[in-house]
């Protein structure tokens, strides 16, 4: 198989494209990729900084490598789970990856927030692994950005992580989360962050081709947790459909922001408050990461922040 | 040859020339679901390989809630 461009040996063949590409210009046609979401989505602007949610794998440093390289003033952010020897590797797979570019990164340690590592967490609240962690990220994230001074966060994403979660959203039709579905997510309070994903018009196949291509050292090994989790199920589900119908998971995803998602976006507006806790925004008293977080220490949530 | 899988990782041996698309379908894994691996380059399904080759097929699905 040959580069469409340039007609060596292909590197990656990009069945959903119909095409294949030469290591160089599949690096090229990546890069081009993530600047077309920057560009159609206004993600962030060229003096804006950009905070990166780093976790040691490939999606979310290919994501790193790509704005750096385009020119743009980042820091990472690494939120460590506390599971055991895989945070252990995928914290220095991040720090390693910083140092050696000169880029600053930050850590915030999701048991010195929530009360207890990840692990401790499921077996205290009987939650799903996954779901407590995602609950916690997207909560650290956005304090920490807060904290630190930056209005946007850039997370890894890729086509596959976002096909994966309209497939599960159409499943159950949850339409609030079909609603909020989007590459990038505004901030509709001054206390919430712009969360933007700009790999997701890449396959994961094709995050993993850039980042050993550009000899980035990222963590294979899957988080222990994620074995069975139902999104893994969803995955290899569109895979199969992919494999004997390449562009299946694009054509769905694209259909679904381009001709669907409008549909399902509230019209109704949501009352955000800040939470009478911590103070970040929520929509009811308490957000619901104060609520993890106290049954992790085995107390209700208490109104703790003083009166303005 | 020998072709490393991981999650759990693995070794098979395969014997004689063969396409990777071959090689993929007897070993039950879905093309686009792992890098191929030779060395420090990444091959296509089309490509041949041989006795003498060291395969990886790395996976590239990440999971839980991201």
């Amino acid at each position: 198989m040959k580069c469409r461009r340039c007609g060596d040996r292909a590197a990656l063949e990009l069945r959903r494209h119909n095409t294949a590409f030469c290591a160089t210009h599949f690096v090229e046609f990546f890069r081009r990729q993530v600047a077309e979401a920057v560009r159609r989505h206004r993600m962030f602007g060229p003096d804006e900084k950009i905070l990166v949610a780093v976790s040691g794998g490939k999606d979310s440093l290919a994501l790193w490598d790509v704005l750096i390289e385009a020119g743009y003033r980042t820091a990472g952010l690494y939120l460590d789970l506390g599971i055991d020897e895989y945070s252990r590797e995928s914290r220095q797979r991040c720090e390693t990856f910083a140092a050696t570019r000169g880029q600053e990164l930050l850590v915030e340690r999701v048991a010195e927030a929530v009360g207890a590592p990840i692990p401790d967490v499921q077996r205290a609240t009987r939650r799903p692994p996954c779901s407590a962690c995602g609950l916690s990220k997207r909560y650290l994230m956005n304090r920490a950005a807060l904290a630190h001074g930056f209005e946007v966060v850039a997370t890894g994403h890729n086509l596959d992580d976002e096909a994966a979660t309209l497939f599960g959203s159409v499943l159950h039709w949850q339409t609030e989360a079909l609603a909020r579905q989007s590459p990038v997510l505004a901030a509709t309070h001054p206390k919430l962050v712009r969360r933007v994903k700009p790999l997701y018009r890449l396959s994961e196949l094709e995050t993993a081709a850039y980042a050993f291509l550009r000899r980035i050292d990222y963590i294979v090994e899957e988080c222990p947790f994620a074995r069975g989790a139902t999104s893994i199920a969803h995955k290899e589900a569109l895979s199969r459909l992919e494999e004997a119908s390449p562009g299946a998971k694009h054509n769905f995803l694209f259909g679904f922001l381009d001709r669907a998602r409008a549909a399902f976006e509230r019209t109704e507006a949501v009352t955000l408050q800040e939470c009478a806790t911590c103070g970040q925004v929520t929509t009811g008293e308490i957000c619901a990461f104060c609520k993890l977080a106290a049954r992790v220490r085995g107390a209700e949530p208490a109104s703790t922040r003083p009166d303005p | 040859m020998k072709v490393i899988l991981r999650n759990p990782r693995r070794e098979v041996d395969v014997v004689g020339r063969r396409r990777v698309r071959e090689i993929l379908a007897d070993l039950g894994v879905v093309q686009g679901t792992v890098l191929i691996i030779r060395g420090d380059e990444l091959l296509t399904a089309d490509a041949m390989v041989g006795d003498d080759d060291v395969l990886e097929l790395r996976p590239v699905m990440s999971g839980g809630r991201r």
